[in-house]
């Protein structure tokens, strides 16, 4: 692809917590349908995004099941938006600041989701098209 | 590849961190070989005040020792190299006067962040 | 000279500084660069016509018109205004109606990009 691009995020929100998220994946979701090659830099409370324990629920506001409510799951959403990447011809490549997932004891991620560290974000933004940072508040 | 780091977020988890995340992150790059400057804007302006220190804390009795300090954090960062600016009038707002703040920073007033920003192959606004 | 995306994630109901980041963009075209102001989330509050935020500590009004007056391509996400039941025949003049693809092509053409 002639107008392949690397694009890198550095993400800072945990999930369920702010528009952010949702806004940083789909941003995410666009660059993978159109098959760039993406870096996320999951910090903080991001490391949690591609969580692998967690889980839907029932609703009892909304008078669901689980399976019924089928509530939304960033880590999901991350599977998803990987999967997309590699069906278009790109790649994500998800890291997880180690040192936020230690403290966190966020150890266990989906599939595809590796550890690293600030030098690592340096080296996946050095080497892309661009970077967006979208920071927590 | 230069970066400039608008840090404009302030004291958000920094007793829980011993840190500022970003300040810390930058400290990280920066020993990765990183071209990094930071402008303080908004609150975070505060972080380059002298005389800021963290109370002793205690949840039960559970002494928590090691408190951040952030204008040491921000001082290290120029020790470093790293060309660490200020909003005067950010400052000015917030009635701090720059004999309150340490040494070898650098004033900007906001009229000239835009052009000042050319400078700079990525902002990154944090 | 560069060319800015700034996209705009807050609004000035909430937050003071979005005045701050308001007034960048400005700046930033001043300067003569090519900016584009994208408005996201809770920021396309202040696109509804009608709207008037205001700085809190000069009750001056924040006028995304007079932005687009002064060279600053405003966008605002259309995901964001259908969300909030945002009318795109009810936005300020100036603003226009963009899907967040926008972000990702300026991204891509190698738009310096900040996130507020």
């Amino acid at each position: 692809m002639a107008d392949k691009k690397t694009l890198t995020f550095l993400l800072m929100d945990a999930p369920f917590e702010n528009a952010r998220t949702t806004t940083a994946l789909r941003l995410i979701d666009i660059a993978a349908r159109r098959g760039y090659d993406i870096n996320v830099f999951a910090y903080e409370g991001a490391v949690y995004l591609p969580l692998a324990a967690q889980a839907k629920h029932a609703n009892a506001v909304h008078g669901t099941d689980a399976a019924e409510e089928d509530h939304p799951l960033p880590r999901e959403w991350v599977e998803a938006v990987m999967q997309e990447a590699a069906r278009n011809g790109g790649k994500l490549d998800w890291v997880n600041c180690g040192l936020c997932v230690d403290e966190r004891g966020a150890t266990e991620s989906v599939a595809g989701v590796r550890r690293g560290s600030p030098a690592d974000f340096w080296k996946m933004a050095s080497t892309s098209d661009n970077v967006l940072v979208i920071p927590t508040r | 590849m230069k970066v400039l780091n608008i840090i404009e977020i302030a004291y958000r988890a920094t007793l829980e961190e011993q840190d500022d995340p970003v300040v810390w992150i930058i400290h990280a790059m920066k020993g990765a070989g990183a071209d990094h400057s930071v402008l303080l804007s908004g609150n975070a302006v505060n972080y380059a005040v002298t005389a800021q220190g963290v109370p002793p804390l205690m949840f039960g009795d559970r002494a928590q020792k090691h408190a951040p300090r952030l204008a040491e954090q921000v001082a290290g960062l120029v020790a470093k190299g790293v060309d660490v600016m200020v909003v005067r009038e950010c400052l000015t707002e917030r009635g701090i006067r720059e004999e309150e703040l340490i040494g070898g920073l650098t004033m900007v007033k906001q009229a000239a962040v835009p052009k000042m920003m050319g400078g700079f192959d990525q902002v990154w606004h944090w | 000279m560069a060319d800015y995306l700034l996209i705009e994630s807050r609004d000035p109901f909430e937050s003071a500084e979005v005045g701050g980041f308001l007034d960048l963009a400005e700046g930033l075209a001043k300067e003569g660069s090519g900016v584009t102001l994208f408005l996201v989330q809770n920021a396309v509050m202040t696109a509804r016509h009608g709207a008037r935020p205001t700085v809190p500590h000069n009750g001056r009004v924040l006028s995304l018109a007079a932005l687009a007056t002064n060279g600053v391509r405003v966008l605002a996400d259309s995901f964001s205004l259908q969300e909030r039941g945002i009318s795109p025949n009810r936005l300020i003049a100036g603003v226009t109606v963009a899907p967040l693809s926008a972000v990702v092509d300026q991204m891509a053409a190698g738009c310096k990009a900040l996130w507020h």
